[in-house]
């Protein structure tokens, strides 16, 4: 089967590891991800914060490049690229005016029909099914699953999960065989789009997420986000300074724990490029 | 929309807000839950609660300290207030809306110079590739900010992982995506 693909820019630059461990799981499921052509940049929290217009519009055209691919369901691992482009959706829905200046900056057809899942709405419609059977080496470690903000709020449009305590990627993780711990840190933010500009603020928040994970034990921390990964993973040092000691938990992909769970290659998987080593 | 601010007879900045984002700021009643849940408000000169005290006030010198907080530009956009408003009010969505009147009156406050430098070096590399250039955004951001030893030694261990694209990705249809930036430019000044 074929399902439409919206890497977006981190899975092409410093999140590789994530667009490797998608594609590697799609594939031991025979499931072909076909990339959505020439898209562009969903315009992060930069667009949003600067422009509204913009920040439907760059979405909204990756929408019609969809269409007009004839890709009627789009994976978006990214849970920042994943909530621009359901928020757009959800704006253009309901204001009719709003979709037509949009479409009109954007020259192209849009009827908003495409289905947007998030990675663990992909693995729970497409993996979960039949995951049980093909573990071969489960992923045998507490673990803290944490899933920021952008993937659970605003419940009112992404209608995913529980927006405090929500419980998706713990079931997932449990398939997989590892032991998902109870922890107060699960959707507090880490900093997000503060890293380069504020990376104190990101070493604050991101550290006492990491700290509270280390406290109950976790042998890893388990995302969905590259922003998250990167904030907890790329910036441990300012994490490790706010925290007064050296903590070594890795930070996972959770398509990374199910590959591993798979038996599939670690390179395959990417954890060879993450800043704190991955010894689970 | 515009009847709906003549029955709720907000006049001044938060009527401006309801109309353009439906967030009704006089639903608050300050129960400060936006404040105690938000992950920066510790960082900011006045919390969540508060902006949202100022415009129910409607007092111009309070309004145009709300265009030139700190808070405005500090908010992640974390939706944390929103979750937990009692009263659902969306404060998300009127920060990105109390933001770009930031901008386009001249009010954005300097303490927030590095966030915004980083918001239009971001912009600026997806408008001419229509991608993001990490390697690109780093440099146009240090060159704003001037902060040239930030992170220095970050970039070459990214490199040694593959994380960093030499050459940026470019997408065939540079011209739609600048076209996009062009109109949605005409009614905003940054």
């Amino acid at each position: 089967m074929t399902l439409g693909f919206y890497p977006g820019c981190s899975l092409k630059g410093s999140s590789r590891e994530y667009a490797e461990s998608v594609l590697a799981v799609a594939k031991a499921f025979d499931i072909n991800m076909e990339e959505i052509n020439d898209w562009n940049c969903c315009g992060a929290t930069a667009a949003h914060n600067m422009n509204k217009e913009l920040s439907l519009a760059l979405p909204a055209r990756i929408l019609s490049l969809a269409e007009k691919q004839g890709l009627t369901e789009i994976v978006v691992p990214c849970a920042a690229c994943y909530s621009r482009l359901t928020v757009t959706k959800y704006e253009l829905s309901k204001d009719a005016a709003l979709k037509t200046v949009v479409t009109e900056a954007n020259g192209l057809e849009y009827t908003g029909l495409v289905s947007i899942l998030n990675i663990i709405q992909m693995l729970d419609k497409y993996i979960t099914p039949n995951l049980e059977g093909r573990v071969v080496k489960p992923f045998d470690h507490k673990v803290a699953c944490y899933y920021g903000c952008l993937l659970v709020r605003p419940h009112e449009i992404l209608k995913f999960d529980r927006e405090e305590d929500p419980q998706s990627m713990d079931v997932l993780m449990l398939k997989a065989g590892a032991t998902p711990i109870d922890w107060a840190f699960k959707t507090e933010c880490c900093g997000a789009g503060l890293s380069v500009s504020r990376t104190s603020s990101v070493g604050r928040l991101s550290g006492k997420i990491i700290g509270d994970a280390k406290d109950r034990g976790a042998e890893a921390v388990i995302v969905a986000c590259p922003m998250c990964q990167s904030n907890l993973d790329m910036r441990r040092d300012a994490i490790n300074s706010y925290l007064g000691e050296k903590v070594d938990i890795p930070v996972l992909y959770i398509t990374q724990a199910i590959g591993l769970a798979l038996g599939l290659d670690r390179k395959a998987l990417g954890l060879q490029r993450h800043f704190v080593k991955v010894s689970v | 929309m515009s009847s709906d601010t003549h029955h709720s007879g907000i006049a001044g900045l938060g009527g401006e807000v309801l109309e353009h984002t439906e967030v009704k700021v006089s639903h608050c009643y300050q129960c400060g839950k936006c404040s105690a849940g938000c992950p920066l408000s510790e960082e900011m000169d006045y919390p969540p609660s508060v902006i949202m005290r100022m415009l129910q006030t409607g007092k111009p010198d309070l309004e145009d300290k709300v265009l030139r907080s700190f808070s405005i530009w500090v908010c992640l956009t974390c939706e944390m207030c929103f979750a937990r408003c009692p009263m659902s009010i969306d404060i998300p969505k009127m920060m990105d809306f109390l933001r770009e009147k930031s901008i386009n009156e001249k009010k954005a406050n300097p303490k927030a110079k590095e966030i915004l430098a980083f918001h239009r070096s971001f912009l600026d590399s997806i408008r001419f590739t229509g991608r993001l250039y990490e390697i690109g955004l780093f440099v146009d951001y240090k060159t704003r900010t001037l902060k040239i030893l930030d992170d220095l030694a970050l970039a070459p261990k990214m490199m040694k992982r593959g994380k960093l694209n030499i050459i940026p990705e470019m997408i065939k249809d540079r011209s739609g995506v600048a076209a996009i930036f062009r109109k949605s430019n005409k009614k905003n000044k940054n």
